[in-house]
């Protein structure tokens, strides 16, 4: 994998002190009626995402990043933060209308169930035709063209493109979302979790056909999955998060060598390998995640499940710092050989 | 196109009863289209001479009090019943499905006005409601339509809302977003294709109920006006002739209207099964 | 605790011995012939993975294995023994017995296991008390050891707790504390980690092996993750299409596989693989389990080293050295 992201002029997204929090109906004391408790989603994230770069998102359940997702390809609004996309503030626009900006067709996701993603009642041509219709005004002989191109730039073969999605194998589903979804010629691809309903072999297509795909049409891809294994492959740089806050971000393949957050050592202790060594290697995570609702903003999201619980990781919260040359971490104690804090690092 | 014809063929033979009542239903729409050109009598046409004769050779059904045809005026009847429920409930469900969508789309203030809207029909027995609004409006047929469109919008709503729910978080929403849809055309395009096997289903069944519905206004006078031939009506004006003997006044016309509530509950469960298998009864 | 069976004999070898068994399913689209002559065993104290990608017949052997098959499940050969008894020739009342207390089985997703309106000590408590010799007085305190033993913290309170009251992976660990309850020599574990985040699943299995181990009780692990058969198991049966092609001690099998099948798998798993182009998928698709005219060897038709002999019966079941069987007439390794 490419070592450092060439970040030459404006990163393609750039996230800066994104928070998304909902509202709480909790009981509350007569006195204190008008508070209101919020479960922070995503709690003060940066980061950015260059030209032609793909980067992995790594987190489990409850971490944020579903939520992460759906603010960064617009279909929720953000509470705090701004979304920059090739120079312009998409965050400032309200989700209701960003169905009509010039943006939308060039952030495109695909889908982590590829079933659940297409409609029941729509042939693969319709799913794939949606958004050259929708956003491109494509129609007739010009529509079916460009929906038999894109088919086959994903390897689906023509025929199959009058089925129905219950009539097509998850590999063939899997494809009429890419497909789709590359149509309007996006330049931001998230995948979500694209291959984790899939088999191995089939997998291992699909992932190559992405591959390809980012080289030949030159997209950037936000990959988000809970493989690490296949993120390792598939991505340049990775981010880890935890708990609505990116805890480590860095080169893939030197975050997967020597993670730096007490976090990360402990996802990729969990990662089975052949032998009983890796029973021995294991960090475990004692108790249950701190809970999101209303944190306090002083304390470390890990406090209370990390082995190393100070003083300091209890009253102030650690800021993403870098610890190493394009190794960005958010923990006191993350190397030893600490520079101090830089103001506003964005990752 | 094809393999849902084949499915539907292969329903059909499996579960006789269900290709029966596709059969009677076949038979009253043609009844109703070209019925009237093919009555051997003139429905209006009253013979006093002839009148309470019982079914012969020269009056199939007999005839009524009045001397007229009764297999001619049921015939015709066909018609005008099969026109009163189709009608009543594509309105039924045209509104109803609309605002059921909306409620269990949008969710939050719409979902409460629509459901207050809609429990407020509910709470009224629908047949008194429905004799309420003819008896205010006059017992015209659009009133009539009217009445029973509005007492079979709430099981439309109810349906369109549930199904809407369960739907609005499906990935092709999202999708459908991501797509540029407004939220307009993803109810309307990508949710109501996904709902239409259920609302075919439930159309079916209330028809019965809506043909039920005009039958009995009629019955008790608040619906269509002699000497119009009307099932209902046929019904309530025989029911007085049972006593003396002269059954077969009420009892023809009741046999079609219970034949074709009945087919119609019927087709409802074997459109079920063709739809969606899974919800087998 | 509880005493065994007296027509089990924990301690024969093997404990679980499945041979040349043959299931079909009658389904209105024709007989699919799901499992073609498996073959496998487990001794007392192992752990064996199942390891086969969706619609390998994996989970209809442990099914099988545990009399829960659907009625549309016929057995059209071959034995399962366990223990030295004949399970498909059990009567009810004996499977019955079998089940829950010498062999456990444990699903894929706990929620759906539990029963949602009962508190989950309670649960545990009508496993002992069904199987397990235990008094309706004693099963409460043992529920609640059995729920300190999977390391549920504040298991008394816990007890009376509900499942919806509970994280997926506190259910997780319900569950295995009902299987464990009476303390079987056979814990089946159907995909117990899928979908379950990866700290999750490593406590689950680090639990599981543990427990096993200090039990000595045998693991029959169901899973389509060959990495994680290669981390938790002793040896390793690779399925394909209703047939075991391979099985061999883990590190043998994963570094000298001798079916193509097993040796495309490993291929296509990311695991230790330096890049994307490393991969290898598997070409062409699984046979129609449906047809009569399958051939012998079901994998024949996607596999590069096919010979014409492959289509024809039996597949033969050449032993290996260092243990294990592979079911090829070519496989990799021998005289081409």
């Amino acid at each position: 994998m490419t070592p450092e992201p060439p970040l030459v002029g404006e990163p393609l997204l750039a996230v800066e002190g994104l928070r998304k929090l909902y509202p709480i109906a909790a009981k509350r004391t007569w006195r204190d009626r008008k508070l209101r408790s919020y479960l922070h989603a995503v709690d003060g994230v940066d980061f950015m995402i260059g030209a032609g770069e793909t980067v992995g998102l790594v987190g489990e359940s409850g971490c944020g990043k579903s939520t992460l997702v759906r603010l960064v390809t617009r279909l929720i609004d953000p509470s705090a933060g701004t979304i920059r996309f090739a120079g312009g503030d998409i965050g400032a626009v309200p989700a209701k209308e960003f169905g009509r900006a010039a943006q939308r067709a060039q952030i495109q996701m695909v889908f982590q169930d590829a079933a659940d993603s297409l409609n029941p009642r729509f042939t693969a041509f319709r799913a794939i035709a949606e958004p050259l219709r929708r956003l491109r005004g494509l129609n007739g002989a010009a529509l079916r063209a460009r929906v038999e191109e894109v088919a086959g730039l994903t390897g689906l073969p023509l025929e199959l493109l009058g089925r129905f999605p219950h009539q097509l194998s998850g590999g063939q589903q899997a494809r009429v979302g890419i497909a789709r979804a590359i149509a309007v010629e996006p330049r931001l691809l998230i995948l979500d979790e694209p291959t984790s309903a899939l088999d191995v072999s089939v997998q291992v297509v699909i992932l190559q056909l992405l591959q390809d795909l980012k080289t030949r049409l030159g997209l950037s891809y936000l990959f988000v999955s809970h493989d690490l294994n296949v993120v390792r492959l598939l991505c340049d740089r990775i981010l880890v998060m935890y708990l609505g806050h990116i805890v480590e971000s860095g080169p893939a393949d030197r975050v997967f060598a020597s993670p730096s957050h007490p976090y990360t050592q402990a996802l990729l202790s969990a990662v089975p390998s052949p032998g009983n060594s890796a029973r021995q290697r294991r960090i475990d995570l004692p108790g249950e995640p701190r809970s999101p609702i209303d944190p306090d903003p002083s304390i470390c999201p890990l406090y209370g499940r990390c082995g190393r619980a100070t003083d300091e990781c209890r009253t102030s919260m650690p800021a993403l710092r870098e610890i190493a040359p394009s190794r960005i971490a958010a923990c006191h104690y993350a190397a030893m050989e600490a520079t101090p804090p830089l103001a506003a690092v964005t990752v | 196109m094809t393999a849902a014809l084949r499915h539907a063929r292969y329903i059909l033979s499996e579960n006789p009863v269900t290709g029966f009542s596709f059969a009677l239903f076949t038979f009253l729409v043609v009844c109703a289209l070209i019925g009237p050109a093919l009555v051997p009598y003139d429905p209006l046409a009253s013979d006093t001479a002839m009148a309470l004769t019982g079914p012969s050779a020269a009056h199939w059904f007999g005839t009524d009090q009045l001397g007229r045809d009764i297999f001619s005026r049921i015939i015709v009847a066909t018609r005008l019943d099969l026109g009163l429920a189709v009608s009543s409930v594509a309105l039924a469900f045209a509104i109803g499905t609309l605002l059921g969508l909306a409620a269990g789309y949008f969710g939050g203030w719409t979902d409460r006005v629509i459901g207050r809207v809609v429990d407020t029909i509910m709470a009224f027995p629908l047949f008194v409601l429905a004799m309420g609004i003819v008896a205010a409006l006059g017992n015209t047929l659009a009133n009539i339509i009217y009445a029973t469109a509005i007492i079979n919008l709430p099981i439309y709503a109810r349906l369109a809302r549930t199904e809407a729910n369960v739907r609005r978080d499906a990935g092709f929403v999202e999708a459908a977003r991501l797509c540029g849809n407004s939220e307009a055309r993803i109810v309307l395009a990508q949710l109501l294709p996904n709902i239409m096997p259920l609302m075919v289903v439930q159309i079916s069944l209330t028809l019965g109920y809506a043909i039920l519905n005009a039958a009995g206004l009629s019955f008790i006078g608040l619906g269509v006006r002699p000497p119009t031939a009307e099932w209902g009506i046929m019904v309530a004006e025989g029911a007085s002739f049972i006593v003396s003997g002269e059954w077969w006044v009420a009892f023809f016309p009741g046999l079609f209207l219970m034949a074709a509530v009945f087919c119609f509950n019927l087709m409802g469960d074997g459109l079920r099964d063709i739809v969606d298998p899974r919800r087998r009864t | 605790m509880s005493a065994p069976r007296a027509d089990i004999d924990r301690r024969s070898l093997p404990l679980l011995a499945i041979d040349d068994l043959s299931i079909e399913f009658r389904t209105r689209g024709g007989i699919v012939r799901a499992l073609d002559r498996v073959a496998f065993e487990l001794k007392r104290g192992e752990t064996l993975a199942l390891v086969g990608e969706s619609g390998s017949g994996k989970s209809v052997t442990a099914h099988a294995v545990m009399g829960i098959l659907p009625a549309a499940a016929h057995v059209a050969g071959g034995t399962i023994s366990f223990g030295g008894l004949s399970l498909l020739q059990a009567d009810a009342k004996t499977l019955d017995e079998i089940r829950g207390r010498e062999i456990a089985i444990i699903f894929q997703n706990p929620r759906a296991a539990l029963n949602p309106i009962r508190a989950v000590g309670k649960q545990i408590s009508d496993i002992l008390v069904r199987h397990g010799n235990v008094t309706a007085a004693q099963a409460p305190g043992r529920a609640i050891e059995m729920l300190a033993k999977v390391r549920i913290p504040d298991p008394k309170r816990r007890a009376a707790s509900y499942p919806f009251e509970l994280s997926g992976g506190m259910c997780q660990r319900v569950m295995i504390a009902m299987a464990l309850a009476c303390e079987p020599a056979l814990l089946i574990a159907d995909e117990p980690t899928t979908g379950v985040d990866i700290t999750t699943q490593a406590v689950i299995m680090d639990l599981i092996a543990e427990l096993a181990s200090a039990e000595g009780m045998a693991t029959l692990l169901i899973t389509h993750d060959l990495g994680l058969a290669s981390e938790y198991c002793d040896r390793i049966a690779v399925m394909h299409a209703g047939q075991v092609v391979e099985s061999a001690p883990t590190s043998l099998l994963l570094t000298r596989p001798h079916h193509p099948y097993t040796a495309k798998l490993i291929a296509a798993t990311p695991g230790d693989a330096a890049s994307l182009d490393d991969l290898a998928s598997i070409p062409g698709n699984l046979p129609d389990l449906r047809r009569d005219d399958l051939p012998a060897c079901r994998y024949s038709a996607r596999c590069e080293r096919r010979a014409d002999i492959c289509v024809m019966p039996p597949v033969p079941r050449v032993a290996l050295a260092g243990g294990g069987h592979v079911a090829c007439r070519r496989p990799l390794g021998a005289e081409a």
